[in-house]
Parts: structure tokens; sequence; C-alpha cells
């Protein structure tokens, strides 16, 4: 990766992550700079798309330009004036937008207003997570325009053609049309939702690259902390509400874990059984730093910041037995009545268990189970197998432990649990 | 994404320029780059150092270090402050210190931080390093 001055690169394969560098940082404010300028979202992102195409063939001989921005964002006006022209719209709206990128000489200027540009990333965010798409749809959709993420770069994420990803924005963009979605922030009334609704799909790519699912490790951690980052992102478009913060610091924490998460073999190590000096200390400072801000708004925890709140607790405590459950209970508490479901209720079980003894954690769990939620799924039996498990009752937790290898999802789940039966 | 260093290094001239300026300039320059880094998501660490001039140089040669008052005398180049990153490629943090506020005279050299994975888990000292991470951060 040699760089002379301008930047010509020998190696193209090094050219072309170069260009994706630009890409991924620009990305964001080159679609909103365009969506503002040409008043059609779906246009604007083929556009930035094109553009994207035209420095990925020209860079790699010219060297990336002085004002990688500037450029992406001119090309891409330029393209939609051409469109105009050859759909014959070139009336004197365009004739004038045509003028004004002609006269724009200063190859310093920034392509976007610096009063606005905020503002229209924030509602590239609303409407890449509008409730009127499907989640597939505002995942690829927020990791292509938001967070600068290539079609192939999304498709590898989710081990996916890359003709599926392409689909899933092709559509989206559709349904956005059909919907007459509008490029703003949402109005008052509907704001808490809609921010719960972009809260939600950074979340899911989390998870989705949280989870040891499948193979290739590196690329589905890289997704998480792709989530990560969209995390700050939001935090700093939207500073002033808690709940940006809250998700920001539960996936900061989380990540610090990533390091311990996993054993040589590649098999899943439980929280309990990592080796805590792995964790990033680096990622808990940023997250103790996000929980702050959130609370300092003195608008109460959020459903994200009371989840942050306890992965705060694991990670300040030095061992499992030394961590303060109490607390944590108190936390599941409180978490499981503002957001309640049948998977807080197991985990303050867990946290029961731990403050109180096995037998208190087994009445909630029994509770729960009582319900029939979360019939189905392995989380109940192999939380009922641990429990009888401590309790001594042991030929117990062999069935329940079964049951749960039986209903186990994938194979990293099914290998936790088979150890828990071996271990009996 | 790997955690990458940006190690700023300047020579006399780019001191001297740096002094020239009027310091509200440069802080506004900096605090706007430092800004943008945040606002990506992508700033996790960083730090400016004072006056070299203040600083100490041991030096490694002959049978016991020998000391010396800074700058470092026969280098060339001061180092002056980091940034930390974390991007998925070195060519994102490259185009990250692309855009620091930096004239003529000045370096600024990319280098990944190694993470507790690049060594290998069953090494006692490097048990006791992550330990000592550990009680650091706390």
């Amino acid at each position: 990766m040699t760089d002379d001055s301008g930047g010509r690169v020998a190696d193209p394969a090094a050219a072309r992550r170069a260009v994706e560098a630009v890409w991924r940082i620009e990305a964001a404010r080159i679609v909103a700079t365009l969506t503002r300028y040409t008043g059609d979202f779906a246009l604007a992102e083929d556009l930035a798309q094109e553009a994207l195409a035209e420095a990925l063939a020209a860079w790699p001989q010219t060297g990336v330009p002085r004002n990688p921005g500037a450029w992406l964002t001119t090309t891409a006006k330029r393209r939609a004036i051409d469109g105009w022209r050859r759909r014959e719209k070139f009336d004197a709206h365009v004739a004038l937008l045509a003028r004004e990128l002609d006269e724009a000489t200063d190859p310093d200027a920034l392509p976007w207003d610096p009063d606005s540009i905020d503002d229209d990333v924030l509602r590239l965010v609303f409407v890449s997570c509008h409730p009127v798409l499907s989640r597939e749809a505002s995942i690829a959709l927020t990791l292509r325009v938001v967070g600068g993420l290539t079609t192939p770069e999304i498709a590898r994420s989710f081990f996916v053609p890359v003709a599926t990803v392409q689909q899933r924005i092709v559509r989206a963009k559709a349904t956005l049309a059909a919907a007459h979605v509008p490029f703003e922030t949402p109005p008052r009334d509907e704001y808490p939702a809609r921010l719960a609704a972009v809260l939600q799909v950074l979340y899911l790519i989390f998870t989705e690259g949280h989870s040891p699912a499948t193979g290739e490790r590196g690329m589905r951690a890289d997704l998480a902390l792709e989530a990560v980052r969209l995390s700050r992102v939001l935090a700093e478009l939207v500073p002033q509400e808690p709940e940006a913060h809250g998700l920001a610091a539960l996936l900061e924490f989380t990540a610090a874990r990533f390091p311990a998460r996993t054993a040589p073999d590649g098999s899943a190590v439980l929280l309990a059984d990592q080796d805590r000096t792995r964790w990033d200390r680096l990622l808990i400072a940023r997250g103790r730093t996000a929980l702050a801000r959130s609370d300092a708004l003195r608008r109460g925890r959020g459903p994200y910041a009371l989840q942050a709140a306890i992965a705060e607790q694991h990670a300040l405590a030095p061992s499992v037995e030394a961590t303060d459950w109490p607390r944590i209970v108190l936390l599941y508490e409180a978490l499981g009545r503002i957001a309640p479901s049948p998977v807080v209720e197991l985990n303050r079980a867990v946290a029961v268990s731990m403050a109180e003894g096995p037998a208190s954690g087994l009445r909630i769990v029994d509770a729960v189970a009582a319900t029939g939620a979360l019939r189905g799924s392995h989380v109940v039996p192999s939380a009922r197998g641990e429990l009888l498990a401590r309790l001594g009752r042991t030929e117990e937790a062999r069935a329940e432990f079964e049951a749960a290898v039986r209903l186990a999802g994938n194979d990293a789940e099914r290998a936790v649990l088979a150890g828990k039966l071996a271990a009996l | 994404m790997s955690k990458y260093m940006l190690i700023m290094r300047g020579n006399e001239a780019a001191l001297a320029a740096f002094e020239a300026k009027p310091f509200e300039e440069v802080i506004e320059a900096m605090g706007r780059y430092n800004e943008s880094m945040i606002e990506a998501g992508v700033l996790v660490a960083g730090e400016g150092l004072a006056d070299a001039a203040e600083g100490v140089v041991v030096e490694f040669g002959g049978e016991v270090p020998v000391v010396t008052d800074g700058p470092y005398g026969e280098l060339k180049e001061l180092f002056n402050g980091y940034w930390t990153v974390e991007t998925p490629t070195i060519e994102e943090a490259v185009e990250w210190a692309k855009r620091a506020p930096l004239g003529v005279g000045n370096k600024i050299e990319v280098r990944r931080v190694n993470g507790i994975e690049d060594f290998p888990a069953d090494n006692e000292w490097i048990q006791k390093e992550a330990q000592w991470i550990e009680q650091a951060g706390k």
C-alpha cells in the first residue's frame, strides 16, 4: 500500500479498500445530502451507489481525490442532472441546480451545509428504520446507507447471496416510495415509538453478530462492532435521548466480553466461565461513560439503560461469586416492570438464585414454565436443569438438560448444554 | 475491527509553524477533527503530550542507561500525541489520519494495537499482564 501524495495505490485490492474506507466515512452524509437535493430517497441512494462505482473504477488510477466526499457528491449530482435531462424533466429548477454545480469551484468546500447535515443524517436513520419496512429490509438499508457497508460486505455478514441483499434493498426503497415516507424527523407524538424502532434495528444488528450461530467468527464480531459504532453515531445525533446512550452502553459492555467468549477450540464460553482478564477494559470504560450520560439526563432508566446497568455490574465484578447479585436482582425487577418478558423473568430467576439460593430461583422458573410462554425453547429446561443440579436433584436435572439439548437451536448451544449434561 | 493508533510526530519546523499559529485556531481545528471522529463512532482514546522540553530521555546503549533532558537531542522528530481509532481496516484508519489538521513537517504513523488475542493464552506473563490491565482499568 504505497501512496504517493495524492494517493496512487499500486495494489488493486488495497485501492478498493481505500475507496471503501472513504465510503464508510462519507456514505450517510452523501446519501442524506442527495436526498435533500433530489427530494427522493430511492433516487439518492441509486445515485450514491453509481458515484461509488465510478470511484471504484477511477480512484485506483487517479488516486483518492483531496476532498473525496465532495468528489462523490458532485459526481452523483451530475448523474442526477443527466438523468433529469434524459427524461426531459430539465426544467428551470434543474437548470439552476446544474448551473450551481458548474459554478462551485472551491475544491476544499464542504459538499453539504455543516449546520444541517447532522439533521439530514438523522432523517436518513429514521427513514432506514421506518416501521413500514421489514426487519431484514431495515437492517440491510441501515447498514448500507448509514453504515456505508457495500452490498457484498452485508451479504458476507449474513451468509446470504449478494443478490438477496440487493433484492432487500430494492424492495425496501420501493416500499418507502409506495408509503410516501417523508424525509423528516418524526413529529413529536410519533417520536418515542420511531426512536424505539431505530434502537431496535441497531440492537438486532448487534445480536445478529453477537450470537454464535454459525462459523466465521471474525466476520460476525465485526458486524456486532459495526452496531456498536452505529449506536455511538446515534447517541451523538440525539444526545438528549437517554435510551440512545443506554443502548450504546449496553453494546459497549457486551462487546467488551468478546475476547473471552470463545475458547481456543472455537466453542462458546459462558459468562460464568469467562476469563475476565480478557475483557476489553477500554470498552467497559466507554460503556460506563455512556451509561453515566444516560443517567445525567435525569429522565430515568429505560430498558436499554437497565440492561446496560446489569451488564455494568458483571463488568465490574472480579468473579461470579464477587458479583453484586442483590443489585442485579433489583435491576431485573425494574426491567421486568417496564419491559416484562419471560426471558427477563428467567434472567431474574438466575440472579435470585445467586443472591438467595437455587430454591428461590427455581420457584420463579417454574412460574414462567407454568405460563407456557417459552414452550418449544431450550431456555426453560436449561434454566431448570441448572437450578436442579445446584439443589442436588441430579436425576431431574439430567432430564431437563436432555430436553434442552433436543430443543437447542444451533450447534453452539447444543455443545454448551451437552457439556452441562456431562458434568452432572 | 481492530484498534489502530495514529501516532503524531513532527519535526522542528512543524513545531515552529504550530507555535506561530493563534492558539484558538489550533484548538478549534483539533476540536473539530476529534469531534468528527467521535460523531463517526471510531475514536476510542487519545492524548496529547506536553512540551518535549519538560521531558527526559532514558537511552540504552552502554552498561547503564543514560538519562538526558529532552528534547531528544539527535532525533529529528518529536512524538506529540496519539489517537486510538477502532476501524475494520487499516485503510479506514489511514483515511482518518489523512484528515488530521496538521501542516508540513508532521507525520502520522498508523499502527495496529495488539489485542489480548494476539498472544498465546497460556503464557504466564501474558496472563499477568491481562490482570494488570484489569486492575488498572478499575
